[in-house]
């Protein structure tokens, strides 16, 4: 079942399903945004199931106004919209107020990176790691595919804490892990090895483990660590992680040098004191028009396997940290 | 419930209560300059209406009681008059209007939820009406008796949340959620009209499912009575036309209100008092 491949979406909206039915303080919020396993759900629940229309600024007040009240709110819509479109109703109604009342809000937003491939740059969402960052009480979480999103969306649900789930719009497989690190942890470890650390979020999970199983056929091997939490989790356990490695390579899809990955990554080398190399991945600044498959967008962007697999092999095979790549 | 076993006042004691709250507002102002006092003198008897005229249900020694109503002032900066009644109805001690905006003071030139009374934090305008929905949404699964009010500048309404929310409460039919306009006619560079002109709000709200009424917000007595008045099954909003700067010559709905503060001098000559 694990290697199953499916959209993040609906894995989680069969645990929301799950839950209603055990908790009757549970609410669904959509910015007319669904799915057809939603339909399932607002069949099932319509007391609980609450169509604010495309309106993200009044889904998130109306979702605040009811997690005041005491009830756990969902509040669904299409990643940049809630996040970007919304971002001072997030700021002052759940950030702010979240330091003087507990409220339970889960807001999750389907559409990371370039994964709506074909919608262009106005649904993909490169900013809103760095932008939900920015945010004071309120955790992050970008998970890398379904059974970690449902695993993080129940750990969200079980704590009066704001959080933000980046959902890839995407089907995509389980990766394994055979480590087995779980969630409290915030990241797992993938693969071990070698003097470089591929420390990737998301989709370029996925391809951080390509790129490793490319090496593996050259002989070479690379550490994998997928980070699903990018705000608030256990930083030491990762520090420890990365430890062992000359080089770091932070893969993220979003845009680059602005907060994201490759912030939290160089601030954690600096606090722990690591000595290795940081070497930032991410969408140059600049929007990216015209269609294309994943891979293709992310090649424009010199994140796609194909044009980051010269420097992953060079890096693979260097033991120290190297002054110029 | 209400603490206060005298309540509701009748209408010459809501007449001297408003006054005083007048007076508390000025002094206020007097001690904290940085205080938006116009836009707080146009809402005091919506205020007094609300909290001491039977309508709002509150316990002042327990503010978070589940059974209250709920009241959020969305107009944040005009919301110092509502400290002397938070002050007065025993939410906090009286000394606390004295310190207003010191370090480390109770009361905060806006007012935040740290504060005895107060629900949400609306420095930020138009997002009253949508919190306001999602708690009527809440509570009335539980209580539908339990009321949320929501009161708002008529500038505040410029910013579009307003009107999603308006939408969904109609939708909803939030008959336990009523918007009150404070409606002094002034937003912070001059007259509303001259900015963006609401043309009529009520015409605008009723064609948007809500009961819309209007009324003169300084006129206790019909304020009274439009808040008895409930129609089952709409969300109630009630256009309350004031003036921004009431009752103090010079500032009274002069354009640029919102940003002018009352000279000491005159504090004083109004007061009848020096500090």
């Amino acid at each position: 079942m694990s290697a199953t491949v499916r959209p993040m979406r609906d894995a989680v909206l069969e645990t929301l399903i799950e839950r209603m039915a055990a908790d009757a303080d549970l609410f669904l919020l959509s910015g007319d945004f669904g799915s057809p396993v939603l339909d399932r759900l607002r069949t099932q629940y319509p007391d609980r199931f609450i169509n604010v229309g495309i309106a993200e600024q009044n889904l998130i007040n109306v979702a605040a106004g009811m997690a005041l009240e005491g009830c756990k709110v969902v509040a669904y819509a299409i990643a940049p919209f809630l996040t970007l479109r919304a971002f001072e109703q997030i700021r002052i109604n759940l950030s702010l107020m979240a330091e003087f009342r507990p409220m339970t809000v889960v807001l999750i937003g389907v559409g990371a990176g370039f994964s709506y491939t074909l919608a262009g740059p106005t649904h993909q969402c490169l900013e809103d790691l760095t932008v939900m960052r920015a945010l004071p009480n309120l955790d992050v979480y970008c998970p890398a595919d379904w059974p970690t999103a449902q695993a993080l969306v129940v750990q969200c649900l079980n704590r009066s804490r704001i959080s933000y789930l980046r959902l890839d719009a995407a089907a995509l497989p389980a990766l394994p892990d055979p480590l087995g690190t779980g969630p409290h942890l915030g990241f797992r470890v993938l693969r071990t090895g070698g003097s470089l650390v591929l420390l990737a979020t998301g989709y370029m999970s996925h391809v951080a483990l390509r790129l490793t199983d490319r090496l593996a056929a050259t002989g070479q091997t690379c550490g994998v660590i997928d980070l699903y939490t990018l705000l608030r989790f256990d930083t030491s356990a990762l520090a420890g992680a990365l430890a062992q490695y000359a080089t770091i390579m932070s893969l993220e899809e979003g845009f680059v040098a602005c907060g994201g990955l490759d912030a939290l990554t160089l601030n954690l080398v600096n606090d722990y004191r690591l000595r290795c190399r940081v070497i930032a991945h991410g969408i140059p600044a600049g929007y990216r028009f015209g269609q294309g498959s994943r891979e293709q967008l992310l090649a424009k962007a010199g994140l796609s396997e194909a044009t980051l697999w010269q420097q992953v092999s060079h890096l693979a095979t260097c033991e120290n940290a190297p002054d110029e790549i | 419930m209400n603490p206060a076993t005298s309540l509701p006042l009748d209408l010459p004691a809501l007449r001297q209560k408003a006054d005083w709250v007048w007076r508390e507002t000025l002094r206020i102002h007097r001690r904290s300059p940085e205080t938006r006092v116009a836009s707080a003198l146009s809402c005091i008897e919506i205020l007094v209406a609300l909290y001491y005229g039977g309508f709002l249900r509150y316990d002042s020694k327990l503010p978070p009681w589940p059974d209250r109503d709920r009241f959020i002032a969305s107009k944040g900066h005009g919301a110092i008059s509502l400290y002397p009644i938070l002050a007065d109805l025993g939410f906090f001690p009286r000394e606390a209007l004295t310190q207003i905006g010191q370090p480390d003071a109770l009361l905060s030139v806006i007012p935040e939820p740290a504060i005895p009374g107060v629900e949400t934090i609306n420095g930020a305008l138009g997002h009253g009406v949508g919190v306001g929905c999602g708690m009527a949404l809440a509570l009335r699964r539980h209580d539908p008796a339990r009321r949320v009010v929501v009161l708002v500048g008529d500038g505040e309404l410029h910013e579009g949340a307003n009107w999603e929310a308006f939408m969904l409460a109609a939708q909803h039919r939030l008959d336990n959620l009523t918007v009150i306009v404070d409606n002094n006619h002034i937003s912070m560079l001059g007259p509303t009209d001259e900015i963006v002109s609401h043309r009529s709000l009520t015409v605008k709200l009723a064609a948007f499912g809500w009961a819309a009424h209007q009324v003169d917000g300084h006129d206790l007595e019909a304020l009274l009575t439009v808040l008895a008045a409930a129609t089952p099954g709409q969300p109630c909003c009630i256009v309350a036309d004031t003036h921004k700067g009431r009752g103090v010559p010079g500032l009274e709905d002069a354009p640029l209100s919102h940003v002018m503060g009352i000279p000491p001098a005159q504090l004083d000559d109004l007061l009848g008092e020096t500090p």
